[in-house]
């Protein structure tokens, strides 16, 4: 195959690459620059576009000799990654702009145009197994990032290839170490890549404004505390609340619901966070499904988060998912993907969360 | 391979790579007082004299520094620095064509010393005129520091007249500044002549060595030194000289001014034949820059090796990508430290929209290069440019 193969600079794409050549196929790596502003390039910042990690990804095509190219994607990123991003914490939710970004960058623009200019496929590093078009979570379940990828859909992992499904990100360290290259030791980013200093909410303040409100106790109606804005609250959260007046039975309390609409933050005890029952909105399904034939899998509801299993009933442009354990800290935004399979480790499906409730419905599995 | 990037660097001329290595292998420090450090610093002097010739400048104005970068540096930063300080004068009069080497020397000068910049218009071509130069020295003659505008474009080629805008500055006693390192061994080029007080060129464009270059500087200007040290050079450039590397400098200078009319001819020969080879595959095809038979000063009023063109639809990265993989070198125009392409500031200066210069390349021909080069460009760009034009500006936009 004639591949393009997108290099971040870090340790997983660069072996990534290195399988794929090894494999005797034509690799061009590409590095992707998605940063707007020529100086947010420049800072030696966490992020993932920064200068440092484009001459990673370069001396690693060097080594592997293969060609190398950076493409300017930062119009694209800032349109459909960031400029969302803040959009859907205006809205109240919490988005996920890697799953994003892998649905609109790498599985879409990059992979569009790949295909324009004469190549068959994307390379990238992440750890998930992609056999014959089935999307499994990586032998590595602690590194496992199909979640970020359920959305994608069947023409689009068609098209992508994922070598490091089999691998553990040590034996990957190894790999990379194996072949002299020096992002063998590299340390894994974690946070946001747009969002340098980790400062979420530092972040969303600048793009939306300060704005003084409320936060309310959900049992008693009462004004508990101020806040500087709801966009900067997310459900489930309980640090960085700052409430005067204590819990009447003296537990942390959690953000319960955000509502950007009134500018309000909704706190309670742990126990109101379970959550039971979902509404999605339009799934993606890699499996085949009948309208309101409903499905017993297991689900997954944030990116690190626990599994629970459920009854998930697929409709036309939506679905209703049933949990069968209660889960805590469910957001709007956030992506439910299930899983089935004899390991429960094949993706079966995937859709946006629009609203969680807290009636636990039917708990008796089926 | 077929090398179309000769803007970019071109390959060393076999009588400078073997003057160099020879010179490697002889010790001495032209600084030092025995006979070592006598025989380097005569092959300095002599390589100083031989460029003087060539340039038509004498040798007491040459001052050899580690390339372009570092002499157009020294020209602007070091001019206004003794200028402000003997006369407190503040502004800079700069093409906004310029190389980085210049532009960016200005800005910084702008941000942290004070430096008012009027930035001269360009027509459509990145031709500065004299009545744009005599306007802007006039609105405040008295506190110009310098002038700096470029001989010939690196990116698009376009020639400026600068004799008569030397002309321009002379009765104001305003120095200026010009960045010729695209114009040495290819265009008629006499320092004295042309009347300029500083000249920047470097050896790597036309057959000399990397990070070896001269700022011609006339002793009537002085500047005032980047780095400080053993006082080499006027005392404006300190640091141990690079004997090997002026050695060959100086023999890649003299056989690139010698074989000049000759190689400019046959340069232009073949890049008018790539341009119109270009147009007849591809219709809608633009060129950027001046005509191919444009005249400026009695000379051409484009590089001769300079073929600059933007094509409709298809994004610049890509076709260089296309182009590389089936073994066409050429460039986009600048990248940045990344290797992120941006729009070509100079195109945007002369007027073109984001998408033009966006999807442009610049084929450059040198001393390498024959007819098979231009014939392997012109088989391959048809299905190149249709294959760019699908992908289209879509990694761009949205
Ligand atoms: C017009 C111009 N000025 C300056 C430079 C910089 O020269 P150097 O590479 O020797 O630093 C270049 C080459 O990139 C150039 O084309």
């Amino acid at each position: 195959m004639n591949v393009i193969a997108a290099m971040s600079g870090g340790v997983d794409s660069a072996v990534a690459s290195a399988l794929m050549v090894e494999a005797g196929h034509a690799v061009t790596g590409i590095h992707l620059a998605l940063a707007s502003t020529p100086d947010a390039s420049r800072i030696g910042s966490r992020g993932c576009c920064t200068v440092a990690d484009a001459n990673d990804a370069r001396r690693v095509a060097d080594v592997l000799d293969i060609p190398f190219y950076v493409w300017n994607l930062a119009d694209r990123f800032r349109a459909d990654v960031v400029d969302d991003f803040v959009a859907e914490y205006a809205a109240g939710r919490t988005p996920n702009p890697c799953v994003r970004c892998n649905e609109r960058i790498k599985f879409a623009a990059v992979l569009d145009r790949a295909l324009a200019l004469g190549f068959d496929a994307v390379v990238t590093g992440h750890h998930a197994r992609l056999d014959a078009g089935v999307l499994r979570r990586s032998v590595d379940v602690g590194k496992d990032q199909s979640y970020v990828l359920a959305t994608l859909t069947d023409r689009q992992l068609g098209l992508a290839v994922f070598p490091l499904g089999e691998m553990t990100k040590d034996q990957v360290r190894q790999e990379a170490a194996r072949r002299g290259l020096l992002v063998a030791d590299k340390p894994d980013s974690h946070d946001i890549c747009f969002i340098a200093d980790g400062d979420t909410r530092g972040f969303l303040g600048k793009h939306l404004g300060a704005r003084i409100g409320d936060v309310i106790d959900d049992q008693t109606g009462h004004v508990v505390g101020q806040h500087h804005g709801a966009h900067g609250f997310t459900v489930g959260q309980r640090r960085g609340l700052s409430l005067g007046v204590p819990a009447a039975d003296g537990k942390p309390r959690y953000v319960l619901s955000v509502s950007v609409a009134d500018n309000t933050v909704r706190v309670g005890p742990g126990e109101a966070l379970e959550i039971g029952f979902i509404r999605t909105g339009a799934p993606v399904w890699h499996t085949d499904v009948a309208v309101g034939e409903p499905l017993d899998c297991i689900v997954q509801l944030r990116a690190h988060g626990m599994t629970s299993p459920a009854t998930v009933t697929p409709y036309e442009h939506r679905t209703e998912i049933a949990l069968h354990r209660g889960q805590r800290g469910i957001a709007a935004g956030q992506t439910a993907v299930f899983y089935g399979g004899a390991d429960a480790d094949v993706v079966l499906g995937a859709a946006r969360i629009e609203t969680a409730d807290r009636v636990l419905t039917d708990t008796s599995p089926r | 391979m077929t090398y179309l990037d000769h803007a970019a660097t071109t390959p060393m001329l076999p009588g400078a790579a073997e003057a160099m290595a020879q010179q490697l292998g002889a010790v001495g420090n032209a600084s030092s007082l025995h006979a070592s450090g006598r025989a380097a610093r005569r092959v300095v002097e002599e390589s100083r004299e031989a460029i003087a010739a060539a340039l038509g400048a004498r040798p007491s104005e040459l001052i050899f520094t580690s390339g372009g970068t570092e002499s157009d540096n020294l020209a602007v930063k070091g001019i206004f620095w003794s200028r402000r300080e003997s006369d407190s004068r503040r502004r800079l009069i700069i093409s906004p064509t310029e190389h980085h080497a210049v532009l960016d020397a200005v800005e910084w000068l702008h941000k942290h010393e004070g430096a008012q910049v009027c930035w001269l218009p360009t027509d459509s071509h990145g031709r500065v005129s004299v009545d744009a130069l005599l306007a802007c020295i006039e609105e405040d003659p008295d506190d110009v520091a310098l002038v700096s505008i470029m001989w010939a474009n690196n990116e698009v080629g376009t020639v400026n007249d600068i004799t008569a805008l030397a002309q321009v500055c002379t009765p104001f006693g305003i120095p200026l500044h010009t960045d010729a390192v695209q114009a040495v061994g290819i265009l008629p080029l006499d320092v004295t002549a042309s009347g300029v007080d500083a000249l920047t060129m470097t050896g790597h464009k036309l057959g000399g060595p990397y990070g070896a270059g001269v700022l011609m500087l006339s002793t009537d200007v002085s500047a005032t030194p980047l780095s400080h040290g053993g006082g080499q050079e006027r005392d404006v450039r300190s640091g141990t000289l690079d004997t090997p590397a002026v050695r060959g400098l100086s023999v890649g200078v003299q056989e690139a001014v010698v074989g000049r009319t000759e190689r400019a001819a046959r340069l232009a020969a073949l890049r008018d034949r790539l341009v119109d080879g270009i147009q007849a595959e591809i219709p809608d095809a633009v060129l950027n820059g001046s005509p191919v038979d444009s005249v400026v000063a009695g000379g051409p009023g484009r590089l001769p090796g300079n073929a600059h063109l933007s094509f409709p639809g298809c994004e610049g990265d890509a076709l260089l990508m296309l182009l590389d993989a089936r073994g066409i070198e050429c460039s986009t125009g600048s990248a940045c430290s990344a290797g992120v392409s941006q729009p070509s500031h100079v195109l945007l200066a002369m007027g073109a929209e984001v998408e033009r210069a966006r999807g442009s390349l610049r084929f450059s021909l040198g001393h390498t290069s024959t007819e098979a080069d231009v014939d392997h460009l012109l088989e391959v760009i048809p299905a190149v440019v249709e294959r760019a034009r699908r992908a289209g500006l879509s990694g761009a936009r949205r």
